[in-house]
């Protein structure tokens, strides 16, 4: 049984404070649905739970000519319904719509799986290729981490004792640029991913990609963004060659495990097939806007 | 530990408990308020037999706390149905015969109820994407799923 003990402070220092000063593992609560559960599986111990989801901004997402500023603790299910959001970032809301459940979705935050720092988060890929960044306020102030940058190992980040997430920001994307995100996972729903690859890209009038980033998941201990498979593509008009070599440079920047999902060199090989019809997927969705 | 005093709404009426802070949703509405139409399956938010709706959005009860819902709308299995008799979401899942050990099903119709109310015309490929998190051992979801279509169709007024 496990000792909880729950504040729901209406501040970012009321939580900075909290957090700083516990003398009990403390924990962020945004949707639970990680923290719930790895909660219920722990021994006798005690543990902090501080619910950010009173905090002003925490739930909301507002686009503007800057870009998204996304409260990390509003829903999939929130989020996923927002029209405008859809239209600059489609991969990072179809990300947000293939998480869980219905159910899981109405609770689960991007906030959240960016802080749970799974290899699989399918959120992450698609946050990394949109240049997003991880706005942190601490005891010592506010600090501004580059999402590449956030992860440093398997369900680790840069989060310090008393630190807490205060904002996502992702910059407005250049003219004729648009993401996708795809994953593969054994089964057609409900199921952690195998391979993820998020792809952004940026057309000229004639169709070359001027700009791209790509970003694979589930192939590594955290998320990686692979220049080497953006570079394939820039300057190319996105032909098979171009982007066959996107999705060998994916396969090779990738060092996956083998698990009862699939085989180290199956993921290897998957993720490069991702790659290529995620490209695909963005630069339809560029020439659009 | 002390016990948190909370205050909210369930199925429209206000509602006081108090619960330790790491009782789950689920364990305050069976255990505490005696409200057993919500169901544990696995208590980890992969089966969907706890769904109920949480301001409006669904969510499983197994991954909330009692105390997260101070001020909030709750939702559940004994509010689908407004007034003695049965909604028409529970009246096709028996016509349909869309059950068999039952306790899956208030969570389905729960599912259905928010799936019918965001989409009232899903075609049956979006209706078994929404309840993909309620799982059913004895249906095979055959059933599930025709009393799902029927039951839109029915609150459309097609029928």
């Amino acid at each position: 049984m496990v000792s909880v003990v729950y504040e729901a402070p209406d501040s970012i220092d009321g939580a900075i404070s909290l957090l700083a000063n516990a003398d009990v593992p403390a924990k962020v609560l945004a949707g639970g649905t990680d923290l719930i559960i790895q909660t219920n599986g722990s021994a006798d111990v005690s543990r902090l739970f501080v619910d950010v989801k009173k905090i002003a901004g925490m739930l909301d997402a507002n686009l503007s000519a800057e870009g998204l500023d996304l409260g990390p603790s509003m829903s999939c299910a929130e989020f996923t319904a927002r029209e405008d959001i859809k239209k600059v970032f489609p991969g990072l809301v179809e990300a947000a719509y293939l998480i869980g459940s219905t159910q899981v979705q109405g609770r689960a935050s991007i906030g959240g799986n960016l802080c749970n720092s799974s290899p699989a988060a399918d959120t992450i890929p698609a946050l990394l290729v949109n240049g997003a960044q991880c706005v942190i306020a601490g005891p010592g102030g506010e600090r501004s981490v580059a999402a590449e940058d956030f992860m440093t190992g398997v369900g680790r980040n840069c989060m310090e004792k008393g630190e807490l997430l205060k904002t996502i920001h992702l910059p407005t994307p250049a003219a004729n640029t648009s993401d996708a995100y795809l994953r593969f996972i054994p089964r057609t729903e409900m199921d952690i991913a195998v391979a993820g690859a998020g792809v952004s890209l940026t057309l000229d009038d004639s169709g070359t990609c001027i700009a791209a980033k790509v970003a694979i998941g589930a192939v590594a201990p955290t998320a990686l963004l692979v220049s080497a498979a953006a570079d394939a593509l820039i300057g190319t008009k996105l032909d098979d060659d171009a982007l066959q070599a996107a999705a060998d440079a994916a396969s090779a920047a990738s060092s996956p495990i083998s698990d009862r999902r699939g085989t180290a060199g199956y993921r290897k090989q998957i993720v490069g097939v991702l790659v290529k019809r995620a490209a695909k997927i963005a630069a339809t969705r560029a020439k659009g806007n | 530990m002390a016990k948190t005093h909370v205050t909210t709404s369930i199925n429209g009426e206000p509602q006081e408990f108090l619960c330790e802070p790491g009782d789950t949703l689920l364990d305050v509405l069976r255990n505490d308020l005696n409200m057993t139409g919500t169901k544990e399956g696995c208590g980890s938010g992969d089966c969907g037999a706890c769904s109920v709706t949480l301001n409006g959005r669904l969510v499983c009860s197994c991954l909330v706390l009692g105390v997260e819902v101070e001020g909030a709308e709750v939702g559940t299995i004994e509010g689908v149905s407004s007034g003695d008799g049965l909604h028409v979401i529970q009246e096709k899942f028996l016509e349909h015969a869309a059950l068999q050990c039952g306790i899956c099903t208030p969570g389905i119709i729960v599912s259905t109820k928010a799936l019918l109310e965001e989409n009232p015309n899903p075609t049956e490929e979006e209706a078994r994407y929404y309840l993909a998190g309620n799982l059913c051992r004895c249906t095979g979801y055959d059933k599930i799923i025709r009393a799902v279509m029927d039951s839109a169709e029915t609150l459309r007024g097609g029928a």
